[in-house]
């Protein structure tokens, strides 16, 4: 069932690339019904899956003289993310019905991202996973170049490039565990199976981790992350922050964590504390979640406020993987279900609900705008992506962030001391950019007086695509945040199971 | 050796000159009235019918080589019948991009000349030994420098056929040169032999002379592929020559050429293979009061060839990628992408082992290289023709003016790029894998290494002519039209390079069915 996703989301984008061009009404409802579709599969696995195992879907020798096979399997953590994926290919369709220009264009390498994105999460062969991998990189440069905003064509060479580097050093890894494995099979299961040597996992886990963290975001990796997101159109910076970057700490998981566990175990010698590659790597993690954090409390562009954002709630998923502890690798995946979701409808609600009707993003010119009594709606929308944001009580990113802290302070407690000063400066931006953007009573300018009751000057009304993504994706986050054990009792087991090394 | 065993071993090459000259009776003895466009399109056909005579001709010839005594001096079967075919099919493909073309008057002579040089590809793709490799590499060049220089009213082909063969005549003379210090150190000028000579010869004390001749070789035959630091004449020659004649230039000749590299380098390694095997032949080359050699430490062309390869892959890889990031043209960047991708394949040349594992990836990548650029060349000379310039600019909004156009565009740069699931990724893997997999350790692997690394800078290129065919606006918003052969044989390699991406087995079990079980 899960494998439909796949097919159905690359057969919808060659369909859309067919569709006659000026009819962006059938594009966008075409391309709907196909991503509903996808998430009810997705839903329809999620659900068949419970209490489930790893469970092989597809089998097929694809290159049989190489030993690579079109595996496709899912555990609990590939299936949360699938949900995921459903999930935000939904809205990011919803938040671009107004897209006019190359509808059908657009809306084909959307699909053909969103299938890449399922491709990875359910493939089990590491070729295959590898191939699904880049096959989202070339969508999302042309998402970004075509209809992209703020200096769109560096941002989306600079995110293609950053995300080719990547993949290069995880090519390299593939290469190399591929042969040191004696060349017969590229299937994750069996590589993980495969005893490699302990000297060979020391340097290649530092280079496949490194390579898939580029796109998790991890300091000081991170620079593509925000150009990128305030170079994209709303629908692909929700799909990046909601869905890109989790690939990346997928990979981390998956390949990394999995294949190469002894690429964790201590050095024998330490500097100056850092003793492992593990070290390292959280220490990247916690430097990310409080930088990424500070930065978003100095910028002047709203978006730029959520996309420093997200490369500090990347930190949390990042640094709940190096925990290596059940609890935190739980708190982990269910970070990135999480940010998944409140990710995609902060850069709803500032990239289209609100810059798609004022046309700027300048926290100091929203400011005059007075738009909480202008836009409730989207006022009130974000007070409450906001506090999930922010990790409050009642919403999903509470529970997956209190995980990760709780497994950080078992592995390292200074860890969780260093991360807990991000979540309080995250409370610090997310009130300011709320403040100023919605909340400000600032005069309005001369300008704006001027033509306040000028019928033009008016704010569009809110749509409904609008309102169904909004509270679809708001609902998400409040529902797993007040019920997490729906996601958890499927996460746990399979997390459980890979920290033991083999998987069942 | 008969007349009859000659005229068996060369029945495709047979084949192909009686097609040049069908050609030229047709087009100049029949269609001296006829007008320009029926005769490309008579010539082109024939041309390419003869191309499937010459694979009939392959089929039955079976795998009848040349024999002179006990010398060898043509090969046949496996990998030999792999690279002719791939010879055959690419210069069908490159005949029909001809029939949208207009830069001659003469069809006729240029489709004989094809054909002609397509023999000597067929030739050398199959020489076992010196004299007959030399004179494969002539009857090939002699054909590219014509073809470069065909399109007589521009002087841009004239200035690029000039350099092509001012630099191809001094590379021929370097390997002429290097050759015959082979033939003076071994006394023959059969390749199994040269090797067993020059083996003989440095066991008993290194010869200079040896890396000499290795290092003549070298900057002969890195002519041909256009390896750096032998690179000059490529970006000038793609440029300026007509588009079939570029195409032609950067497909079938370099099929031919690394097929030949590619024997050489089985040659020594199986004589090495056989040394290994029986030892006591080893005790008899080796005079006595000579001390054996360790086995691990090999002599003659074993040494110093792979060495030698490597300098240039690795020179090539870095050199071809960097100095494509700054070209406007695009025919001079799929020329500096031609010298990246050549690195890529000494690569596999300079890590090879003597089974089939290393052959197959070479010739996997070669043949989809081939394929691809033959491509790419028809698209900027559809693209040439509308707009009169080859400039990164002229492809701005194609994807308005010839949607179809920009979708093969696409397919084909990305899989030049490498990436999945397009023929060029696997032909990438293929390759890295065969090099890891044969030679392990620090050297190999870094090359590796650097080589995916480069082709993640090669992104950057194939994006910036991709980003101006969908992304920045078009200037001149005029469709542009494509003749329907050109059409169809574009559309058709890039089904091809998408299927054969998608399906990477099927082009391995055909390469793999050439080998006997």
């Amino acid at each position: 069932m899960l494998a439909w996703t796949i097919y159905l989301s690359f057969a919808g984008a060659l369909v859309e690339a067919l569709l006659p061009k000026g009819k962006p009404g059938l594009a966008r409802w075409f391309a709907l019904s196909v991503a509903v579709l996808a998430l009810l599969h997705a839903v329809g696995g999620f659900a068949a899956g419970m209490g489930q195992g790893r469970q092989i879907i597809v089998d097929i020798p694809w290159v049989p003289s190489m030993g690579i096979h079109f595996l496709l399997a899912a555990d609990g953590i590939s299936r949360v993310l699938v949900l995921l994926t459903g999930l935000a290919a939904v809205a990011g369709i919803l938040f671009s019905w107004n897209v006019e220009h190359r509808t059908n264009e657009f809306f084909a390498f959307y699909l053909a991202l969103i299938g890449g994105v399922y491709g990875v999460f359910l493939s089990f062969d590491l070729f295959l996973l590898f191939v699904f991998y880049e096959i989202a990189i070339v969508p999302k440069y042309f998402l970004i170049a075509i209809w992209g905003s703020t200096r769109r064509e560096y941002g989306a060479m600079k995110l293609a490039l950053y995300s080719f580097v990547g993949s290069a050093m995880v090519l390299i890894g593939l290469l190399a565990a591929y042969t040191t494995a004696g060349s017969h099979s590229t299937s994750l299961i069996y590589l993980a199976h495969a005893g490699l040597p302990v000297s060979f996992q020391m340097w290649c886990f530092p280079l496949v981790f490194t390579g898939f963290a580029i796109l998790a975001g991890m300091w000081p990796f991170h620079t593509w992350a925000p150009t990128g997101h305030v170079a994209a159109p709303t629908a692909a910076s929700m799909l990046l922050a909601g869905v890109v970057m989790k690939l990346g700490a997928y990979g981390c998981l998956r390949v990394g964590i999995w294949l190469f566990p002894h690429g964790l175990d201590p050095w024998g010698f330490s500097f100056i504390g850092v003793g492992s590659w593990r070290d390292v790597f959280a220490i990247l993690a916690v430097i990310g979640i409080v930088y990424g954090a500070l930065v978003a409390l100095a910028q002047t562009d709203f978006k730029f406020v959520i996309g420093y954002s997200s490369v500090s709630h990347m930190g949390f998923v990042l640094l709940g993987l190096m925990t290596l502890n059940q609890i935190g690798v739980t708190g982990a995946v269910l970070q990135m279900f999480s940010h998944g979701v409140i990710a995609g409808l902060l850069f709803a609600i500032v990239g289209r609900i609100v810059y798609d009707r004022t046309h700027t993003r300048q926290l100091a010119e929203l400011e005059t705008m007075h738009l909480a009594k202008r836009l409730p709606f989207a006022a009130w929308a974000f007070v409450i992506a906001g506090m999930a944001s922010m990790g409050l009580p009642g919403f999903s990113g509470f529970v997956a962030e209190l995980q990760v802290l709780v497994g950080a302070w078992i592995a390292k407690p200074w860890w969780t001391i260093a991360a807990g000063v991000g979540i309080i400066v995250g409370v610090a931006y997310t009130w300011r950019a709320l403040q100023k953007a919605f909340f400000s009573d600032t005069l309005p300018s001369a300008h704006f007086l001027e033509h306040e009751h000028d019928p033009a000057h008016e704010l569009a009304a809110i749509t409904w695509p609008e309102v169904t993504g909004v509270v679809m994706l708001a609902g998400v986050s409040l529902f797993v945040g007040l019920y997490p054990r729906i996601l958890l009792d499927t996460i746990e087991p399979a997390v459980k199971a890979l920290l033991a090394g083999g998987g069942q | 050796m008969n007349y009859a065993d000659l005229f068996r071993a060369t029945l495709p090459e047979t084949a192909l000159e009686i097609a040049a000259l069908l050609v030229l009776v047709v087009d100049l003895g029949f269609l001296r009235k006829a007008a320009l466009k029926t005769r490309v399109v008579v010539a082109a056909l024939l041309g390419a019918a003869g191309c499937g005579a010459a694979l009939w001709a392959l089929q039955i010839q079976g795998n009848a080589g040349l024999n002179y005594g006990e010398l060898t001096l043509l090969g046949a079967g496996t990998y030999i019948a792999v690279a002719q075919t791939g010879i055959l099919i690419l210069t069908a493909l490159t005949l029909l991009l001809l029939i949208d073309s207009v830069f001659t008057r003469n069809a006729g002579e240029y489709v004989a000349v094809v054909l002609m040089a397509a023999a000597g590809g067929l030739i050398i793709a199959a020489a076992q030994d010196l004299l007959v490799i030399f004179v494969g590499l002539e009857l090939l060049s002699l054909g590219l420098y014509i073809l470069t220089a065909f399109a007589k009213s521009s002087g841009k082909s004239a200035e690029a056929a000039m350099k092509y063969y001012l630099f191809g005549g001094m590379s021929a003379a370097f390997l002429l040169f290097g050759f015959s210090y082979l033939y003076g150190l071994s006394g023959s000028t059969s390749l199994p032999r040269v090797v067993y000579g020059t083996y003989v010869a440095s066991v008993h004390g290194a010869t200079p002379l040896l890396y000499l001749a290795l290092v003549m070789i070298a900057a002969g035959l890195g002519f041909k592929v256009a390896a750096v630091p032998f690179h000059l004449w490529a970006p000038d020659t793609y440029e300026g020559a007509p588009a079939p004649a570029a195409a032609f230039i950067a497909s079938v000749s370099k099929v031919a050429s690394f097929a030949l590299l590619i024997t050489i380098s089985s040659v020594t390694l199986h004589f090495l293979e056989t040394l290994h095997l029986h030892g006591i032949a080893v005790a008899m080359v080796i005079q006595a009061g000579t001390p054996l050699p360790p086995p691990p430490i090999v002599h003659g062309f074993r040494s110093a060839w792979p060495q030698t390869l490597m300098v240039l892959s690795t020179a090539s890889m870095i050199l071809g990628n960097l100095a494509a990031l700054a070209q406007s043209s695009v025919r001079r960047l799929l020329a500096y992408s031609a010298i990246a991708h050549a690195g890529y394949i000494l690569l596999a040349l300079a890590f090879f082992t003597y089974s089939p594992l290393s052959t197959n990836a070479i010739l996997y990548y070669i043949l989809t290289y081939g394929l691809t650029t033959i491509g790419a060349f028809g698209v900027v000379s559809v693209i040439e023709r509308a707009t009169g310039s080859d400039r990164l600019d002229s492809f701005l909004g194609l994807h308005k003016r010839n949607p179809l156009m920009a979708a093969v565009l696409l397919v084909l740069f990305l899989s030049l790029a490498g990436i999945p699931p397009l023929v060029g990724f696997w032909a990438k893997f293929n390759l890295f894998a065969a090099v890891l997999s044969v030679s392990a350790g620090p050297v190999p692997f870094a090359l590796v290494a650097l080589a995916i690394g480069m082709s993640a800078v090669s992104l950057y290129y194939y994006l910036q002519v991709l980003k101006r065919a969908y992304v920045m606006p078009a200037i001149d918003e005029t469709p542009i039209k494509a003749h329907p052969v050109t059409l169809i044989v574009l559309l058709a390699i890039a089904a091809a390079v998408v299927a054969l991406g998608c399906f990477p087995a099927l082009l391995q079990s055909w390469i793999a069915s050439f080998y006997p079980r």
